[in-house]
């Protein structure tokens, strides 16, 4: 990644409302990403984290709100036509006298291929091997020739530390190296934006700091990221921003020394005294 | 690679006191005795000696007329009519009951909706009604006509020429069989975890690469016990299209019997042909189902 990106917006989130039935799980969120960064949020169970997270990569629809990636909206289209005329200086109506199209499926499964999610429970493909895990999605998705893929697949798994596993079934490997193996995989597509799903909250205590070491050299490497985890060691030691999350609203934000040592709210502060 | 292992066999502990009274490493050790079970296993092999010499020494069974038959080209040819309905049955019943399997997982009411009716009613009527119906197809519609829907047509078939015994009997048996298909191939798709599929999805990979790649051979593992019961069950149900006068196994078998009136001999050439290529089917099955079971555990 170059420089010049750095400090560019790559996720945008306005006022994104989500509800399940008739609980609300996101309560209006609104949250800035800028390229080269690395945001964790936290929060209690239920606290509408992780469902924040997948309206991202549109794995959950918004009810309302938008949320932009690198530009783009995320699941919708805008109505070109609309965008032209409030251009040309008629309108003072902002985007009301506009169109959000729905994109197809295949235009969604499109735009995921550049955002990478790593879920809580790895998700492996327990049929293929490691090596053809890894391969599946550039292969499928971008349509490279499969010899490339499996030749960066190998490489990606030597920098998670796994070379020598290329052949094996997920089965056969540990929470931690299933977990890396995913991280693998996500890399793959080579996404602008990677998205992990509580990664380590799955594993065996004595696993974690594998994978967690994993994460923080792509966050050296300068990937934008964000984190949902427990982990408020490593919120510390490799955040930007930690967001702070509780019923479905962003509490406070800010830098990790602010958040975490001086909390502003009383919801944050009895959050850390049971976490720390 | 091996996910589990033996605990260490520790043999160098040492007995726990010098007088030897827990040295047990020393002591012989006396298995528990089971006197019943060798009284049922005699009570068992008495009963068996006794059926195996009937079936030696009864007249009645009439080995000779058995091997007279067994190979002979009229049954032979039943034989190869009863693995042709059965082909025929399995392929057309599956490729059908795998698009009403996905009519029920889709997410139109509608879609779902049909599909829900064609199992119900297919499931309802007795395979044997149905038969009849589809073998007197003629009397009620005497030409298929293909072409616009409610328009003109543009070519038609004579439902009479068209719809023969054969024909009426492998559309019987593969509508029939498709219900079955599409519960089992549903209940299948639903086994595989939905995280496989968010997988999927976050990692951009094409729909129907999804299915075929990620959920199918997943869900192959579950399908095929069942599958292999309903091939199986279809195999011998074929015995059903007697009733359509096709020369199928156990038809042609009648008809034999029919004439030369030995009637035990000939049921046991159908049942020794249907237990043989079912034994063939079980192999068949222990091989598919290896292949799915790629990177499990069990």
């Amino acid at each position: 990644m170059s420089d010049a990106d750095a400090g560019r917006t790559m996720v945008d989130i306005k006022a994104v409302h989500k509800s399940f039935g008739t609980l609300e799980v996101l309560r209006g969120i609104d949250l800035e990403v800028r390229t080269g960064e690395v945001t964790v949020v936290l929060g209690p169970s239920g606290s509408g984290k992780s469902t924040l997270l997948r309206t991202i990569n549109h794995l959950e629809k918004v009810d309302s709100g938008w949320i932009s990636v690198d530009g783009s909206l995320v699941g919708y289209r805008r109505d070109n036509r609309a965008t032209a005329r409030r251009a040309s200086g008629k309108g003072g109506g902002g985007g009301r006298a506009g169109k959000l199209y729905e994109l197809s499926e295949r235009e969604v499964l499109k735009q995921r291929t550049q955002i990478g999610f790593v879920f809580q429970n790895f998700n492996l493909f327990p049929h293929l091997t490691v090596l053809e895990n890894i391969a599946e999605a550039p292969v499928s998705a971008l349509k490279r020739p499969r010899k490339d893929a499996l030749d960066r697949a190998r490489r990606l798994l030597d920098r998670v530390g796994l070379a020598d596993k290329a052949g094996a079934y997920p089965k056969q490997l540990s929470g931690g190296q299933q977990q890396r193996v995913a991280i693998a995989r996500a890399l793959a597509l080579e996404p602008k934006l990677l998205l992990f799903d509580e990664p380590t909250s799955a594993l065996d205590p004595e696993l974690v700091g594998e994978v967690l070491d994993v994460i923080k050299d792509l966050a050296l490497q300068g990937t934008t990221m964000i984190v949902v985890t427990h982990e408020i060691g490593f919120a510390r030691e490799v955040a930007d921003t930690v967001v702070f999350m509780d019923e479905g609203r962003i509490v406070e934000q800010g830098a990790p020394g602010d958040v975490l040592d001086a909390p502003r709210h009383d919801r944050t502060k009895a959050f850390l005294s049971k976490v720390l | 690679m091996s996910l589990t292992s033996d605990p260490p066999i520790d043999t160098t502990t040492p007995a726990t006191t010098a007088d030897g009274a827990d040295d047990h490493a020393a002591l012989k050790v006396v298995p528990v005795r089971h006197p019943w079970r060798w009284a049922a296993i005699v009570a068992t092999v008495v009963l068996l000696a006794q059926f195996a010499h009937g079936f030696i020494t009864n007249s009645g069974w009439e080995w000779g007329v058995f091997a007279e038959y067994f190979t002979a080209d009229v049954v032979l040819k039943a034989v190869w009519v009863t693995l042709q309905l059965t082909f025929y049955g399995t392929a057309l019943g599956f490729a059908l009951g795998i698009v009403l399997a996905f009519m029920r997982l889709s997410a139109s009411r509608f879609l779902q909706a049909v599909a829900f009716g064609y199992i119900w009613a297919f499931r309802s009527i007795p395979l044997i009604v149905q038969l009849l119906f589809w073998f007197n197809l003629a009397y009620l519609y005497k030409e298929l006509k293909f072409g616009i829907p409610f328009g003109p047509g543009f070519f038609s078939f004579d439902t009479m020429g068209l719809v023969g015994a054969m024909s009426a009997a492998v559309l019987g048996l593969a509508l029939h069989q498709a219900a079955y298909a599409a519960e089992i191939v549903r209940g299948g798709v639903l086994a595989v975890d939905s995280g496989q599929l968010e997988a999927a999805a976050a990692l951009g990979i094409p729909r129907l690469r999804q299915i075929r790649r990620i959920v199918l051979p997943q869900a192959m593992r579950s399908i095929l016990p069942n599958a292999a019961n309903e091939v199986i069950s279809l195999f011998k149900g074929t015995s059903i299209v007697s009733v359509m006068a096709i020369g199928e196994l156990f038809y042609q078998v009648q008809v034999i019997y029919g004439r030369n009136g030995r009637v035990v001999p000939l049921l046991m050439v159908a049942t020794v042909w249907y237990v043989l290529l079912t034994s063939a089917l079980s192999v068949l099955q222990h091989y598919v189902e290896r292949h799915f079971s790629k990177g499990t555990t069990r």
